[in-house]
C-alpha cells in the first residue's frame, strides 16, 4: 500500500462482505422456499426475501466498486484521496440507508408514506429518503474521486472508471421518475439497473480488470490501455441499445424487437473481448505475481462473465426465443451466472488483490481463498445448469403446452432441490472466502510436490505467498 | 490515444506515420466503430431477408410503396459526396483550403440526401404508412432511419474536421463517411429493389 488513504477501501470491503453474507444466506432461504414453499411464509414472505436478496447484492457490489475506486485511484493518480473524511461519511450514509431499507422491508413500516414508505417498484422499492441518501452519497463519492483524479495523473484506467461511475450515478436519477403510464414506467425503470449492468458497470469492470492485469501480469500500460478503450467502446456500442431487449413486451413499438435483438446479440462481443484480454495479458505477461489467488479470480471473472452474461444472455435475447422463455427459470439461470461472473468475481478479485496490502499481512493463506473460488464457482455453475434445465422444461410445459404455472412448478421440484444443493455450496464458498481474507494472519502453507518442483526448476516462477 | 506506437515494430512501409491500426489509415477506434456498424446493418438486412421468407407476397406489395427513383437519386448523391470526401483526404496536407471546401460540399450533399429522404418519409406518412403497418415497413423505417441518423452524424464529423483540415482527422471522418456510403449501397438492393 503506497498511499495511506487506500486504507479507506478496507472499510468499504468489510461492509461489502457483510452484505455479501446477507445476500447468499437470503438466497439459500429463497432456494429452500422453492423446495418447500410454505417455509417462513408468515415471517418472511417470498417477495420480501427476494427484495433483500437482489438489493443486498446490488448494494454490496456498489460498495465493492467504491472500495475498489478508493484503492486504485490513489495508485493510478499518484496522490492521496481528496478527503478521507468525506469517504467515511459516504459509507456511513450507505450503511444507514441500507439498514433503513432492511427494516422498512421486513416490517413494512410507513406503508404508503411519500418519503418513508416502500415505493413498490421492483428493485427500486427503496423509500424516497433512502434514494435521496444514495444520491447524496454518490455525489460525495464522485466529488471525492474526481477531485483526486483531477489533481493527479490521468490514466486510461481512471478515465474509463470515472466515465462508468458518473454515468452510473446519473442513471440512478431515473429512479425518481415514476410515470403513471405502466409502459413508460417500465421503460425508465430499465434505465437504472439494466443500463448499469449492460453499460456503465461494464466500464467499471473493464477498468478494474485492466488495473488488475496491469499489476498482476506486468504487461505494458500502453497495451492494456488499447484493450481497455476498445472494450469500453464495444460495451457502450452494444449495451445502450441492447437494453432494448427489455422493451419487447412492455407496450413499446414493435421495432424495439429488432433493435433489442440485434444490439443485445452484440453484447457478447465486449465480454468475449474482456475474456481474451485477460488471457492474452497473462500469456504475454512477464511478471509472475505472488498473489495467485487474485489472478485466479480475475481470470474466473472474465471467463464466467463471458458465459453468464454473454452466452447465457444470448440464449434468450432474440425476441423469437424470448417470446416463449420470458420470465422463466432461463432468466434466473442467466441472472445468477452473469452477476456472479461479471460483478461478484470482479469484486472478489480486487478484494483478494488488495487485502494483503490493506491489512499488512504478507504472506497470507491463499489456498483457502483459491478453494473458495472453485467451491463457489462450481456451485453457481451447477445452479445455472439446473435452472437452465428447469427453464427449458418450464418453457415447454407452460408456454408451449399451456399448462398452469403452479402445475408446472410442481414438476420442476427436482431441479429446485438440486439448485438448493448448489446454493449450499455457494454459501460455504462465500463463508470460506470471507474467512480467508478476514481471519488468517501470516500463515505459510507448505508447498505441495508440484509447487516444490516448479520452485526448484522454473527460474521465472515466484511462489505464492 | 496511443494508437500510433505499437505499429512501429512490424510495419516497415515508408508512410508509417499515417498508419495507426496495424496498416489501416486513421485511428483504431474508428475501425472498431466501422466494423460494429457493418455488423449491425448486416444483421438487420439478414433479418429482413429472413422475415421476408415468411410472407414474400406481402413484402413485395409493401415494397411497391417505396420511392425507387428517390433511392436512385440518393445513391448518386451519396457516392458523389464520398468521392468529394476522398479527394479532401488526398488534398488535406497540400491544400487545406481546397480540402475544407470539398468537405463542406460533401456535407452539403449529405444534406441533399436527407432532404430527399425526408420527402420520401413524408410521402409514406401521407399514405398512412407507419412502422407498424407491415413487418416490411418496420425494417425499412428502422434500417433507412438508422442510416439517415448516421448520415447526420457523418455530416457533423465532416464539418468538424473541415474547421482545420489535417490528414489524420480528415482521414478518420472520410472513413466513417465511406462506411455510411457502403451501408447505403447495401441497403438499396435489399430494401428498395429485391
Amino acid at each position: 500500500m503506497k498511499y495511506q488513504t487506500q486504507k479507506i477501501a478496507l472499510a468499504y470491503f468489510a461492509v461489502a462482505m457483510a452484505l455479501f453474507a446477507v445476500q447468499v444466506i437470503m438466497g439459500l432461504i429463497l432456494g429452500w422456499i422453492y423446495v418447500s414453499p410454505n417455509f417462513l411464509s408468515e415471517i418472511l414472505p417470498f417477495n420480501i426475501g427476494r427484495m433483500l436478496h437482489s438489493n443486498s447484492l446490488v448494494v454490496w457490489l456498489l460498495l465493492g466498486f467504491f472500495g475498489a475506486a478508493y484503492y486504485l485511484v490513489p495508485e493510478e493518480s499518484e496522490r492521496e484521496i481528496h478527503s478521507p473524511m468525506l469517504a467515511y461519511l459516504q459509507l456511513l450514509i450507505f450503511v444507514l440507508g441500507t439498514a433503513g431499507v432492511v427494516v422498512t422491508y421486513l416490517f413494512n413500516l410507513f406503508d404508503g408514506n411519500f418519503a418513508l414508505g416502500n415505493e413498490g417498484r421492483e428493485f427500486l422499492e427503496q423509500p424516497k429518503w433512502v434514494k435521496v441518501g444514495i444520491v447524496v452519497a454518490a455525489l460525495i463519492f464522485l466529488y471525492n474521486i474526481t477531485m483526486t483524479v483531477l489533481a493527479g495523473k490521468k490514466t486510461a484506467i481512471t478515465n474509463i472508471l470515472l466515465l462508468g461511475l458518473w454515468a452510473l450515478a446519473l442513471l440512478f436519477l431515473f429512479a425518481f421518475y415514476n410515470p403513471a403510464n405502466l409502459a413508460l414506467d417500465k421503460m425508465y425503470w430499465w434505465y437504472v439497473v439494466h443500463l448499469w449492468v449492460e453499460g456503465t458497470w461494464e466500464l467499471v469492470m473493464a477498468s478494474i480488470l485492466a488495473f488488475l492485469m496491469l499489476k498482476l501480469t506486468g504487461v505494458d500500460r500502453e497495451v492494456v490501455e488499447k484493450w481497455l478503450y476498445v472494450i469500453a467502446a464495444l460495451a457502450l456500442f452494444s449495451g445502450i441499445l441492447g437494453t432494448g431487449h427489455h422493451y419487447y413486451w412492455i407496450g413499446t413499438p414493435g421495432y424495439w424487437q429488432w433493435i433489442g435483438s440485434i444490439f443485445s446479440s452484440l453484447e457478447v462481443i465486449p465480454f468475449f473481448a474482456m475474456m481474451s484480454f485477460a488471457f492474452v495479458m497473462v500469456w504475454k505477461g512477464r511478471r509472475d505475481h505472488p498473489n495467485k489467488a487474485a489472478l485466479l479470480w480475475s481470470l474466473g471473472c472474465a471467463t464466467l462473465a463471458f458465459f453468464g452474461a454473454g452466452v447465457w444472455g444470448f440464449l434468450h435475447t432474440l425476441h423469437g426465443v424470448n417470446f416463449y422463455s420470458h420470465g422463466t427459470q432461463i432468466t434466473a439461470a442467466h441472472g445468477h451466472l452473469a452477476f456472479y461472473g461479471a460483478y461478484v468475481c470482479l469484486n472478489l478479485a480486487i478484494i483478494t488483490y488488495a487485502m494483503p496490502a490493506l491489512r499488512g499481512r504478507d504472506p497470507f493463506n491463499q489456498v483457502l481463498n483459491m478453494a473458495s473460488f472453485w467451491l463457489m464457482s462450481a456451485g453457481v455453475v451447477f445452479m445455472t445448469f439446473t435452472l437452465t434445465f428447469a427453464g427449458t422444461v418450464q418453457t415447454h410445459l407452460q408456454r408451449v403446452n399451456g399448462e398452469a404455472f403452479m402445475d408446472v412448478q410442481d414438476q420442476l421440484w427436482i431441479f429446485y432441490a438440486m439448485r438448493f444443493g448448489a446454493g449450499v455450496a455457494v454459501v460455504l464458498g462465500a463463508v470460506l472466502f470471507i474467512y480467508s481474507v478476514a481471519v488468517p494472519r501470516r500463515e505459510i502453507v507448505t508447498p505441495g510436490p508440484l509447487e516444490r518442483d516448479r520452485i526448484e526448476h522454473d527460474p521465472d516462477h515466484v511462489a505464492a505467498r | 490515444m496511443t494508437a500510433a506506437q505499437p505499429t512501429a515494430r512490424h510495419d516497415e512501409k515508408p508512410k508509417a506515420s499515417e498508419e495507426g491500426a496495424g496498416g489501416l489509415p486513421g485511428e483504431l477506434m474508428i475501425w472498431v466503430l466501422i466494423i460494429s456498424e457493418l455488423v449491425v446493418f448486416g444483421a438487420g438486412l439478414l433479418a429482413l431477408l429472413a422475415t421476408r421468407l415468411t410472407d414474400p407476397a406481402g413484402f413485395a406489395e409493401a415494397q411497391s410503396h417505396l420511392h425507387r427513383v428517390g433511392a436512385a437519386v440518393n445513391t448518386v448523391v451519396l457516392v458523389s459526396s464520398g468521392y468529394l470526401a476522398a479527394l479532401a483526404v488526398r488534398l488535406a496536407a497540400a491544400r487545406p483550403g481546397l480540402a475544407r471546401l470539398l468537405l463542406i460540399l460533401a456535407a452539403g450533399l449529405g444534406a441533399v440526401f436527407l432532404a430527399v429522404k425526408a420527402s420520401e418519409y413524408a410521402a409514406l406518412f401521407a399514405q398512412g404508412i407507419g412502422t407498424e403497418t407491415h413487418a416490411f415497413f418496420t425494417f425499412s423505417y428502422l434500417l433507412t432511419g438508422f442510416h439517415a441518423a448516421h448520415v447526420l452524424a457523418g455530416m457533423v464529423l465532416l464539418l468538424l474536421v473541415a474547421v482545420r483540415p489535417a490528414p489524420r482527422p480528415v482521414g478518420v471522418a472520410a472513413a466513417f463517411w465511406h462506411m455510411v456510403d457502403l451501408v447505403w449501397v447495401l441497403l438499396v438492393p435489399v430494401v428498395y429493389l429485391l
